[in-house]
């Protein structure tokens, strides 16, 4: 492949995984107010198209033309950058994540991820840890009190929670022997006697893959672990200066991350996009899509699944839970991983 | 696929260290020189992925840039501003502290015209594609005993901030 065919074909690929990923992200935020409005015996919403399924459009014509309110008080530089921060880096992560296998049209053969690069899950380990600096940033420069404990306690915790967050997945690492996202879901591949997937899950990462889905939670500011925006302290935390777009686009970091930790999770833990393929070649070409945002979809549904049930965790509650429960045991699961692949090979 | 620009991006890369690096020393406002210090290690991590080391630049950045600036900044963000703002930026020690500018660059000179030698030519074969292998051999293998010192000397640091900022732990 030259240079050109390259640069052409990355285009097309990243203009549809943003394309994908935005319309994802809006159809998440739908997905969320029905199901919190089911599990709640309402309705959540009806109006704007059939279900309510224009919602989201509606959604953003308001967001749009809504007046974009700039405190007085505000540092003004951090203040508009950091909303930026947010979303560029919720929105950059994506880049690495494969979501099929490699096709072939015509003569070019392309894997169906923006770019294959052999460090991937770090890439995406070290864009999330970056995306802390827009709630941060946010938090101190509304320079208002409430923002700034939002912001304190965003940082907090997310440092906190990276630890066990990284620990857990050293666990499939070891097992796959890569960083690569692509080589992570190959090794996942076949079954054991026939009929159980040899997903990560199976491997005996049970334990991990638990630690890193409330690791995650923790991560992307999630109920039960959402208080650097918890309303009933601190009205929204480090958001309640902002209006209009820049609101929206926390928003929209907010839903992209979890969209992230939902690929992630099922790249590494439920193997990625294997599943029964059959019929013609067309669709056994799209069916391990299918079956990635299958897994994608359910893991998008126990976010809100969990947020419509449980209750808020209190600070002291988290941090405790965070480094003398989850960090333990993640320590614990890397070595008995450790110490079964070093007794195997 | 070949490597392209790769000048380009080397001083691309070393302008936006160096850069950020003097702002961080100059700025007033300390979130300013935090926000600088985050751009000069993301610069510092790009350098490495040119250096064929895919794994430090990664840990360069969730480390560096993702975990301890964000506790700098949490400090920072604790601190009031108008105070520090007014205090004196550089304090009398300048002169020591030139003398040591002086001496390390004088020693980073000596290396680069004595020292030509012991870098090797201009490629070097590295194996990218085992990178993180090569890394781990080489801390748990060789150099086993320098990286478990530097952990304890960690580990100490640790215990004294607890036992200097806990009056009663």
């Amino acid at each position: 492949m030259n240079l050109t065919t390259f640069i052409i074909v990355s285009v097309i690929k990243t203009v549809i995984a943003l394309f994908v990923l935005l319309t994802a992200v809006a159809y998440s935020v739908w997905l969320e107010r029905k199901v919190v409005g089911h599990i709640q015996n309402r309705w959540g919403p009806t109006r704007v198209g059939p279900f309510g399924l224009l919602q989201p459009l509606a959604d953003g014509a308001k967001f749009l033309f809504k007046e974009d309110l700039i405190p007085p008080h505000v540092y003004k530089p951090l203040y508009i950058a950091a909303p930026m921060l947010a979303v560029m880096f919720a929105l950059t992560s994506i880049s690495v994540i494969p979501i099929g296998n490699v096709v072939t049209i015509g003569n070019i053969k392309t894997p169906l991820q923006i770019t294959d690069v052999n460090i991937g899950l770090l890439i995406v380990l070290g864009i999330t840890s970056l995306g802390v600096y827009g709630v941060a940033l946010a938090g101190w420069s509304s320079n208002s009190k409430y923002s700034l404990l939002g912001g304190l306690r965003a940082s907090a915790q997310m440092v906190s929670y990276e630890i066990s967050l990284g620990l857990s997945l050293v666990g499939v690492l070891i097992l796959a022997g890569s960083f690569s996202l692509r080589a992570i879901v190959d090794a996942q591949a076949g079954t054991f006697w026939g009929f159980i997937p040899r997903w990560n899950i199976f491997q005996g990462q049970i334990i991990a893959f638990f630690i890193y889905l409330t690791a995650a939670y923790a991560e992307t500011n999630r109920v039960p672990f959402d208080l650097p925006e918890a309303e009933t302290e601190l009205v929204a935390g480090y958001h309640t200066e902002y209006s209009a777009m820049k609101f929206a686009m926390f928003f929209m970091a907010e839903y992209a991350n979890m969209i992230t930790v939902a690929c992630l999770a099922s790249l590494l833990f439920l193997g990625g996009w294997h599943g029964p393929l059959f019929g013609p070649p067309l669709l056994q070409a799209i069916l391990p899509v299918f079956w990635f945002g299958l897994r994608v979809f359910m893991f998008l549904f126990i976010y809100i699944w969990v947020r419509g049930t449980l209750p808020r965790f209190r600070y002291d509650q988290l941090m405790a839970f965070g480094w003398k429960f989850l960090l333990p045991m993640a320590i614990a699961n890397l070595v008995i991983t450790a110490l079964i692949v070093a007794i195997r090979s | 696929m070949q490597p392209v620009a790769t000048t380009f991006f080397f001083y691309f890369l070393a302008a936006v260290t160096v850069l950020s690096g003097v702002l961080v020393i100059t700025r007033r406002n300390p979130v300013h020189s935090a926000l600088a210090l985050i751009l000069a290690l993301l610069g510092q991590a790009g350098l490495y992925l040119m250096l064929y080391a895919p794994f430090v630049a990664g840990v360069q950045i969730i480390l560096y840039a993702g975990g301890i600036m964000v506790l700098f900044l949490f400090v920072i963000m604790l601190v009031s501003i108008e105070k520090s703002q007014k205090e004196e930026q550089f304090n009398n020690m300048w002169i020591v502290g030139l003398l040591a500018a002086l001496a390390l660059g004088a020693l980073f000179i000596g290396v680069y015209v004595k020292g030509r030698d012991l870098f090797a030519g201009r490629e070097v074969a590295l194996p990218e594609q085992s990178n993180t292998q090569q890394i781990a051999i080489l801390l748990y293998g060789n150099y086993m005993f320098a990286f478990e010192i530097a952990s304890l000397l960690l580990l100490v640091a640790i215990i004294g901030a607890v036992v200097m900022a806990k009056k009663r732990i």
